[in-house]
């Protein structure tokens, strides 16, 4: 009940907030209360979880379409249980957000936003195929919205991509998704087997490659992550770019061992090359956002590798990074936002020097980049580092590659705290370029802290995140 | 001595009610004075089509095992009464829309207008549950004089009396067909009864595929499916918008409830053909619909293509012919008729408000300045496109499943690669509601818009929201839709 409460009462806040014509302070207002309520119900949720048992919890299960065997059923896993406190936290951040800079066609943003909410805790909490395809599919129609509508300058040609892009990948999805149910006699994800079928396997791997994204399916990413509001890019990056992961994790390796055996190296290598060549581009990105979002591709594949590793530290590793990579995402993202709003830009070549004068800003913008390049002791280097290990014990090449990757993390992040903290002062920033305000660091300070408790205890994540804490025997029993 | 049949009155109490109501709407064009034309036959066709509604429920509660009635000419069960249950509620909505938006610049036609939309609905209500060869082409007949009236009956506006001479000409070409195939199928098994054709067996017999071929394409004149779909986009496009919506849902219920209902009582045995046909039919209407529309301005046109396309999906169903492909057909009807008489709909208004074509670029800014309808065409769009928000979404999944069920997962592939493609073209319709401003040059002149607040519609805005329930409904509700649509075929199986 308590996870069926999670999904629909954002949506129903939106259907509210679209019906009722209140005023933009009442709408905000309601939009941030809700957003805060889904937190406190996480927080209960999570303290009413037993991280020792095994199988799905807070479950519930109603008939939909029982000629085909769908059903509307949700749950949590440990792992889940963790994806959706990153959701309910990053959204509640970047409704605020919204709030804070007063988005105008308040009724219209916010609505999407708390619907956007909804279906995200859906995409996590779907033990149903067709359920959660929906949920995947419902992500999309907000975001299209709200990129489309209160994006940038070059935001139609940003929609365009992410909707086909992300289209082509979840359509060939609702194809395997036909073929596994049909095969299986159920849509059910709990109850239904594993398969052998590699195409069907493919289908599944390409929407969620798209999604996470992987190399080379990162087409889209640019473009959107540009063009968004800053609040949406944090969404997009360190919410719904782990539906991806996820997706690969609940579904992809647990549903299809056998394929997932056999396209192993292809994808690994696709991971590992997303890593370094997100990375790379993330060092050549030219201003803030680009950084970001480049380094969240490579986050991705960092994820990936973990996940393909196929063994208990690297599939440990990778849920931490989840959450952790969520967290310093979203964080950055906003802070773009913020210095964007003072100086109109976020190219490095117009910024630097921001850090005289804005003690907040500066200690803010500090702090997550350097958990960002996973310096030690930060919960990004707790979830790089098991990863590696899960990585090396596959093969040690793969953890050459990711260590190199984490030198390249160092160059792109100090390249962004000295392009906009340091160096000379940039043309654009004076000093009507104020600190950050009280609502900002509201914003902004409680990511920080909850980046800094998973520093100093990575495994209230790494130790929870399956049954038991056997992460191998957990999806070789398909989570039963 | 010519023996009168029995006659089951409550068997065709849908069309008798649909024709009394005809009847009084065209009494009222000649008793009732001017100015109370349009409420008077506004207020009998409602009645008309509720009565209309009312009967086909009670008759699909009634009617649980199937026979035939009057002489075997009419089927007497749920699959008829399913049918005509879609019909009379489409009827219905078509009614709120036309009150207010057909031929208002003179109320000469309007009680006409409404006495043929009874006529052609009784006669879409007798087509689905004809049971002989010359029944489905008189009422196959009946329905099409009506509508061909119905396209022209603005005749003072712009391309309507085009579209009506179009839809005759081209239409009378399927009819013809239908007829053809018909009299080769007598001549093949000497019975013009489904049943019998079935019994007669014939199969491998030359003359009676090309019947069976003949036939077919005669339908698919009437689902607008590719190749036979070349009148559709200048008559969706010239008809009153009214019409069009009318069309675009009733039209492809008839036509799609019969052909299944045809092809599995009288072709059994033909199956292998029939069902290469169809598949070959989807995959063209996919096809040239979709890569039709890409190219349109005009958003009528746009929707004429979209309307081509899905029939292509729908026949996904059809072609499948088994009953999981029955229960994917029916269930895929309900929300696309909503979803396309909701999308015309709106189009109707945006064309009233400016008096011209709407196309993408007049279109800007209307999603802001009426949010409802705004709204509503949006999740018509995105229904369409098969995004979870509509029934839309559940339909293709079904489509799909049945194909595949049937053992065509290439065809699973190929729907979902015209879905891809048929996104471009629903999102620009978004994009231009949403994302562009509306310039001043885009309302055609200022001849054209008188200013002001835009009419305020609300019996249009009913219809538009009855649509919305249904698309949406249909996403939550589909296994009671599902379940409607398998009692219906089970009659057939």
């Amino acid at each position: 009940m308590i996870t069926t409460v999670l999904i629909w009462l954002p949506i129903a806040a939106a259907l509210v907030v679209w019906i009722l014509p209140l005023s933009r302070y009442a709408t905000g207002s309601l939009a941030v209360l809700v957003s805060l309520a889904e937190v406190g119900i996480w927080i209960e949720q999570a303290a009413r979880f037993d991280f020792a048992r095994s199988g799905l919890q807070f479950e519930q299960r109603g008939s939909w379409i029982s000629d085909l065997h769908v059903s509307y059923h949700v749950g949590v896993y440990g792992f889940s249980l963790w994806l959706v406190g990153l959701t309910v936290v990053c959204m509640a951040a970047a409704i605020s957000y919204g709030f804070w800079v007063g988005r105008d066609r308040s009724r219209a943003y916010f609505g999407l936003m708390l619907f956007l909410s909804g279906t995200i805790v859906g995409v996590f909490t779907a033990q149903d195929l067709l359920l959660f395809y929906a949920f995947f599919e419902g992500m999309l129609i907000p975001l299209y919205i709200l990129l489309g509508v209160w994006g940038g300058a070059g935001r139609l040609g940003a929609t365009v991509k992410l909707l086909i892009y992300t289209m082509a990948g979840s359509l060939l999805m609702l194809a395997a998704l036909v073929a596994y149910g049909l095969h299986a006699g159920t849509f059910d994800l709990v109850d239904g087997p594993t398969s052998i079928s590699r195409w069907i396997f493919l289908g599944f791997m390409f929407a969620f490659a798209i999604k996470a994204p992987f190399f080379p399916f990162h087409g889209w990413l640019p473009d959107s992550y540009r063009e968004a509001p800053p609040e949406v890019t944090a969404i997009l990056s360190g919410v719904i770019a782990k539906a991806g992961t996820y997706g690969m994790l609940r579904i992809a390796i647990t549903k299809f061992p056998e394929p997932t055996s056999y396209y192993r190296t292809l994808i690994l290598a696709l991971a590992a090359t997303a890593l370094i060549y997100g990375s790379i581009l993330a060092f050549r990105s030219p201003d803030f956002r680009g950084v970001v979002a480049y380094s969240s591709m490579a986050q991705s594949g960092l994820i990936g590798l973990g996940l393909f590793s196929g063994v208990g530290l690297g599939l440990d590793g990778a849920v931490l990074q989840m959450v952790a990579h969520g967290l310093v995402s979203t964080a950055l993202f906003l802070l773009a936002g913020t210095i964007e709003r003072r100086t109109t830009t976020g190219l490095f070549a117009l910024l630097g020097g921001m850090a005289k004068g804005r003690p907040a800003l500066a200690t803010l913008l500090m702090t997550v980049g350097i958990i960002s390049l996973a310096v030690p002791g930060s919960a990004t280097f707790a979830g790089e580092f098991l990863i590696l290990a899960g990585a090396f014990q596959r093969a040690w090449w793969w953890a050459a590659i990711g260590c190199a990757a984490i030198v390249l993390a160092a160059m792109y992040m100090l390249r962004l705290i000295s392009g906009v903290l340091h160096e000379a002062r940039g043309s654009t920033v004076d000093d009507a370029a104020l600190d950050l305000r009280a609502g900002e660091l509201a914003l902004i300070v409680p990511l920080v802290a909850g980046l800094v408790f998973l520093s100093a205890w990575p495994a209230g994540i790494s130790h929870h995140s399956f049954a038991g804490d056997q992460p191998v025997q957990a999806v070789q029993g398909q989570f039963k | 001595m010519i023996h009168t049949p029995h006659v089951d009155w409550f068997a065709i109490s849908t069309i008798l009610a649909l024709l009394g109501a005809s009847f009084v709407a065209l009494l009222g064009a000649v008793l009732v004075p001017r100015r109370l034309r349009r409420r008077f036959a506004a207020t009998v066709s409602a009645l008309g089509f509720a009565g209309g509604t009312l009967a086909s429920i009670w008759l699909y509660v009634e009617s649980a095992g199937g026979h035939r009635v009057i002489s075997d000419a009419f089927y007497r069960d749920r699959w008829t009464a399913l049918g005509q249950i879609l019909i009379c509620i489409t009827g219905f909505v078509t009614t709120l829309m036309g009150a207010e938006h057909v031929a208002r610049r003179n109320d000469d036609h309007i009680a006409e207008f409404f006495a043929l939309l009874l006529a052609c609905s009784a006669g879409m209500a007798f087509f689905v549950g004809s049971a002989n060869l010359m029944v489905m082409f008189l009422s196959l007949e009946w329905l099409s004089i009506a509508l061909y009236v119905l396209c022209a009956i603005d005749y003072d506006v712009a391309g309507a009396l085009e579209a009506g001479l179009k839809y005759l000409i081209i239409g009378s070409f399927g009819s013809a067909a239908l007829l053809f195939g018909s009299a080769l199928v007598y001549g093949s098994t000497n019975h013009i009864g489904f049943a019998e054709i079935a019994a007669a067996g014939g199969s491998g017999d030359g003359l009676l595929v090309l019947g069976l071929a003949m036939i077919i394409a005669g339908l698919a004149f009437k689902m607008s499916a590719a190749p036979f779909h070349m009148w559709t986009p200048d008559v969706y496009e010239g008809a009153p918008t009214t019409v069009t919506a009318f069309m675009s849902a009733a039209t492809k219920v008839a036509a799609f409830m019969l052909a299944f209902r045809l092809v599995r009582t009288a072709f059994p045995g033909e199956e292998h053909l029939w069902s290469w046909a169809f598949v070959g039919i989807a995959i063209a209407s996919l096809a040239i619909g979709n890569f039709a529309a890409l190219v349109q301005r005009n958003v009528k046109r746009m929707l004429a293509y979209s309307a081509v396309s899905h029939a292509g999906f729908i026949m996904f169903g059809l072609a499948a012919g088994t009953p999981l492909g029955g229960r994917a057909m029916v269930y895929y009807l309900i929300p696309y008729s909503a979803m396309a008489f909701g999308s015309f709909a709106i189009v109707g208004v945006r064309e009233r408000e400016l008096g011209v074509p709407v196309t993408l670029d007049n279109i800007a800014g209307f999603g802001w300045e009426r949010p409802f309808l705004g709204v509503a065409m949006w999740s018509f769009l995105f229904g369409f496109a098969g995004l979870p928000l509509s029934g839309g979404f559940t339909g293709k999944f079904y489509v799909f499943s049945a194909v595949y069920d049937r053992g065509w997962g290439w065809l699973v592939v190929i729907g979902v690669l015209a879905t891809l493609l048929s996104l471009w073209y629903y999102i620009a319709v978004v994009r231009a509601m949403y994302m562009r401003a509306t310039e001043p040059e885009v309302t055609g002149g200022a001849v054209v818009v008188a200013g002001g607040a835009p009419a305020r519609e609300p019996l249009l805005q009913a219809a538009v929201a009855i649509c919305l329930v249904v698309s949406f409904g249909s996403l939550f509700a589909v296994q009671p839709l599902v379940e409607l649509a398998r009692h219906a075929a089970g009659s057939l199986f």
